[in-house]
């Protein structure tokens, strides 16, 4: 028998599509100031080549990026904080959180699994994967405003900067999260299409089609 | 939404329609939401400009910097470090230095505002102050930070010296080039910090010309484009001082 399972509150749904553009705004934004001294590189892995400023026009709009960043900050902190505050109101962290050791063993089963290595486990809502990542997300969230914080206000929070080892740091890590959410969402959205079509409809009217045997 | 149920069970030709139905309002809703997100940003992008900034981020910046002034203290300091700890300084900027600085004689000039005085001080002037020598830390707007070594007098008791005693103080300061090509505004409370230093000397030495020989400013709390070199000018104001990457789209304030 066929029936119709909630699986997205509102809310939650609402939180996740008003964080899509925001966290792209402020990756695009960051990037704007990034190009004005874009130090980092990995042996010859240079990030960025200037090819890619120059296909995606991000070059000399330091000005516009740094407005961007410090305008939009306010909403995607605002909406984080209602997302945590949510989740911890309503319960629904229980389904996110990891409970215990064994979630990273399994999740390590799940990522096997998804490469064909490994039966399936039994799951929940979130399977043990989801529940590391969509839990990881946020503390990286935090730690992304706490490090934006201490390259922003250096002076008036050395007391945080100190904290990442300063302020270069602080920089460092506040861009090695950045990449960090480009990777999170290009596995999020391979993991969506294979998950097809149902699950993604869930996300957006917070229902989902499923079958059950009576 | 309508009111939430954890599930809906209904005859198998109901149920196709009812999730057809609700695919269809939600998809709706959220294609419409994406347009009014999307009309909001680009109505904010494409409002008249007030300083080289659309007015709505003009107006949040400005409200940021409000807020971090309202938080901002004399005993907030930016950290301090060892010779050891010194770096290599990179000149960035040369606007209103085309000049050759002579430093004998230099002539500040300072104007008070509100009573219109007018007063011209020397290096000598500035060097009568108690010296003040500090590592910090500077940190371009560009993203680039170097540990710096600084030596000079402290804007606030040059202040304290030189503006007179028995007025109050006022709420900005306006520096500029000698030829006011490069300037920049203040808030009082930033520039009587005890790291805002009127500096004439670099690494121990008298400062390099590219450093902007021979008096420049060098106020850590800020970015670098508010240390204004080869200053020439000083003016006491209540009006919100002009500043010259303000003025290109950067946050008025730039405090760190």
């Amino acid at each position: 028998m066929q029936k119709l399972k909630l699986k997205h509150p509102a809310a939650i749904r609402w939180f996740h599509w008003i964080n899509f553009p925001l966290l792209f705004l402020m990756i695009w934004s960051g990037l704007l100031i990034y190009w004005a001294n874009d130090v980092y590189r990995i042996g010859p892995l240079h990030f960025f080549p200037a090819w890619v400023y120059r296909v995606f026009r991000m070059d000399h709009r330091l000005a516009e990026g740094m407005a961007l960043h410090f305008v939009f900050m306010w909403l995607f902190v605002i909406n984080g904080i209602l997302y945590v505050a949510y989740t911890l109101i309503s319960g629904e962290w229980r389904l996110l959180v990891p409970r215990s050791l064994s979630t990273f063993r399994n999740a390590w089963h799940v990522v096997l699994h998804d490469l064909g290595l490994h039966k399936p486990l039994p799951q929940d809502k979130y399977n043990a994967a989801q529940q590391v990542s969509y839990s990881g997300i946020i503390v990286m969230g935090v730690g992304s405003v706490l490090t934006g914080l201490a390259i922003y206000k250096p002076a008036q929070l050395a007391w945080l900067a100190a904290l990442f080892g300063g302020y270069e740091g602080a920089r460092l890590i506040h861009f090695v999260l950045t990449i960090g959410y480009v990777l999170f969402f290009v596995v999020h959205v391979w993991q969506v299409i294979r998950a097809g079509w149902n699950n993604f409809r869930g996300i957006v009217i917070g229902y989902e089609l499923v079958e059950e045997n009576e | 939404m309508n009111s939430w149920h954890p599930e809906i069970v209904l005859p198998e030709d109901e149920i196709k329609r009812a999730l057809r139905r609700k695919t269809r309002r939600d998809f709706l809703v959220g294609g419409l939401a994406a347009i009014g997100a999307f009309g909001g940003y680009k109505w904010v992008r494409s409002r008249k400009r007030e300083d080289g900034l659309q007015w709505p981020e003009r107006k949040i910046l400005d409200m940021n910097g409000q807020l971090a002034h309202s938080y901002f203290s004399d005993s907030h300091l930016m950290p301090t470090y060892s010779r050891s700890d010194v770096g290599w300084l990179k000149p960035n900027g040369d606007i209103g230095m085309d000049e050759d600085a002579d430093p004998d004689p230099w002539v500040v000039k300072v104007i008070a505002d509100e009573n219109g005085s007018e007063l011209n001080l020397s290096l000598a002037d500035v060097k009568a102050l108690p010296k003040t020598e500090m590592i910090t830390r500077f940190c371009c707007i560009e993203g680039w930070s170097a540990i710096a070594y600084w030596g000079g007098a402290r804007f606030s008791d040059f202040t304290r010296k030189y503006f007179r005693p028995d007025l109050k103080l006022t709420n900005f300061v306006y520096m500029a080039t000698p030829g006011e090509d490069y300037y920049v505004g203040l808030d009082m409370k930033s520039a009587m910090h005890p790291q805002t230093l009127l500096a004439y000397e670099h690494d121990g030495k008298p400062l390099a010309d590219e450093h902007g020989a021979p008096l420049r400013l060098v106020i850590p709390g800020k970015y670098g484009i508010k240390s204004i070199k080869r200053l020439g000018f000083i003016q006491y104001t209540n009006e919100r001082p002009a500043d010259y990457w303000g003025e290109q789209g950067y946050d008025w304030f730039a405090g760190l």
